[in-house]
């Protein structure tokens, strides 16, 4: 009776135990990719090749995905201006809100999706097919020339393809602001700007490496630890995606706080 | 030769669990330099496992393993890279890099290891290339070849170093007999070339006979016996009379 108690308590605690092993090993592997990534010789190449992976071929989508907000911000902000007597207020609404959250956010969730995808899956089949294990019979550290140059690519081009969103977000807001009421592109962006300032550009900008380091990290460990063949595969891609997603979505909100706090 | 043979390879009580599940329960091998030894055994016996260990792709849980004298288990990554230099290992899918074309992938431990020039590394890869028969396809992706051109290129990336010791994981298994024997006579001829100490693992008793000096079969995560394929044939032993009847 007693040892029935025993097992099923232990069996309702298995998940919370594979919860804690899961971030022990996400810090055990945190501390060799940092390890591998300071250690030389530096994987140059590759680092340009994956930045390669992650800014230019992520270029196009998060343009259109920019734009695509740029319009949805002009519709949808227009009529409640208008309501509230402030629809000169609008480029202002837009290139705010789109600089400010709108813009980073998205970019995150779109490179998770993109980027973290590929990671989980590429590295997950290296895994399965023993090709990680081939490298390192070469002599080459995984963690070094797979894991690290992702991360880091990750890192350096979130920040870009950030602007890019901004960019795109803000044009296609004046185009379809400019299409209902014409304004000139340069009215748009003084108006807009005119209520921007050094705090609502740079750390809401830059946070995004953060962001960059979350799907890096995430896909690149979930990949590399891939049980089960093509099955595990599957599993690390998801996990990949949906894990990072969560963590840039819940990071985004403790770095709101932070940024309000240091640059109020 | 056979005047200066030290063992290249020394396993001794070599432990592995997986999960609580024993997999090697204290293996003893010596293998001389120059020798080739078959490892031969059922399906998930822990003969892969075992050339994962003499490559320090995964720690033994006890025992040693020396690698021309050099006990391999407690080395730091740089040393055991040094070692691992002079160890080629020919996975069972050839393990080759998807984004690579394939002499990409010959190249791949030339450019980690030496730091010769250009022309000499590309010298060098259309040397490896020309030996395995693959020289044509050079530019292809591992995705536009077949199995066994697959396993051509593994064997030309294994060698790029020139290893002294070369590990074969079922370098046969999954190919058509024409192919299979195409690689055990590339196997052979790199016997006869270079006297290199090699150890398969297959399951392949044909394969084995004909490519090594000695067999040795694994049962129960150890060595049940070693000797040549007639010793081995002869005995008397339940597994092993199984064995060598099934396998015929």
């Amino acid at each position: 009776m007693a040892s029935g108690t025993f097992y099923r308590v232990e069996a309702g605690l298995q998940p919370l135990r594979a919860f804690f092993e899961w971030f022990g090993e996400l810090g055990f592997f945190c501390a060799r990719v940092a390890r591998a990534a300071v250690t030389p010789p530096y994987e140059v190449r590759e680092l340009i090749r994956q930045c390669d992976e992650v800014g230019s071929k992520s270029a196009l989508l998060i343009a259109v995905a920019g734009a695509a907000i740029g319009v949805v911000l002009s519709l949808e902000t227009r009529n409640s201006l208008i309501q509230f007597g402030a629809e000169s207020m609008l480029p202002a609404v837009i290139i705010v809100s789109i600089i400010r959250e709108t813009g980073p956010i998205i970019t995150g969730l779109i490179v998770s999706g993109r980027v973290g995808a590929g990671f989980g899956a590429a590295l997950g089949s290296m895994k399965v097919t023993e090709q990680i294990d081939a490298m390192q019979v070469s002599g080459v550290d995984p963690y070094k020339y797979l894991a690290a140059t992702r991360i880091l690519a990750c890192a350096l081009m979130l920040p870009l393809l950030t602007l890019l969103c901004d960019f795109s977000g803000i044009v296609t807001g004046w185009a379809v602001n400019t299409l209902v009421k014409p304004m000139s592109f340069q009215l748009y962006l003084d108006l807009g700007l005119k209520h921007v300032a050094f705090n609502d550009f740079l750390p809401p900008t830059f946070k995004t490496v953060v962001f960059g380091l979350i799907v890096g990290i995430v896909s690149c460990f979930e990949g590399m630890r891939v049980r089960g063949g093509t099955e595990g595969v599957g599993r690390a891609t998801t996990n990949s995606v949906v894990i990072a997603s969560l963590f840039i979505i819940l990071a985004d909100v403790v770095l709101v706080r932070l940024i309000l706090v240091l640059f109020p | 030769m056979e005047g200066t043979r030290d063992p290249a390879i020394v396993l001794e009580g070599l432990h592995k669990s997986f999960d609580g599940e024993a997999v090697l329960n204290g293996i003893d091998l010596k293998i001389d330099a120059g020798e080739t030894v078959a490892v031969l055994g059922r399906s998930g016996t822990g003969k892969s496992v075992l050339l994962k260990l003499i490559i320090g792709l995964q720690k033994p849980d006890s025992g040693s393993i020396k690698i021309q004298g050099r006990d391999i288990t407690s080395l730091p990554l740089k040393d055991l890279n040094a070692v691992r230099a002079k160890v080629g290992f020919l996975f069972q899918e050839a393990a080759l890099y998807d984004s690579l074309t394939v002499e990409e992938n010959v190249a791949f431990p030339l450019r980690r290891h030496r730091n010769g020039q250009t022309r000499e590394r590309k010298d060098r890869v259309r040397e490896l290339l020309a030996l395995v028969g693959m020289e044509a396809d050079s530019g292809k992706l591992p995705g536009q070849i077949s199995g066994g051109m697959k396993k051509r290129v593994g064997l030309a990336r294994a060698l790029a170093l020139d290893p002294d010791i070369l590990l074969f994981d079922e370098p046969t298994a999954g190919l058509d007999p024409i192919t299979a024997a195409e690689i055990e006579e590339l196997i052979l001829k790199l016997r006869k070339d270079h006297a290199i100490t090699s150890v398969i693992v297959t399951h392949d008793l044909h394969g084995a006979a004909v490519l090594s000096d000695r067999l040795a079969l694994m049962h129960e995560g150890n060595i049940l016996i070693e000797g040549s394929l007639q010793e081995l044939k002869h005995s008397t032993h339940p597994f092993v009379s199984q064995f060598f009847r099934e396998g015929a």
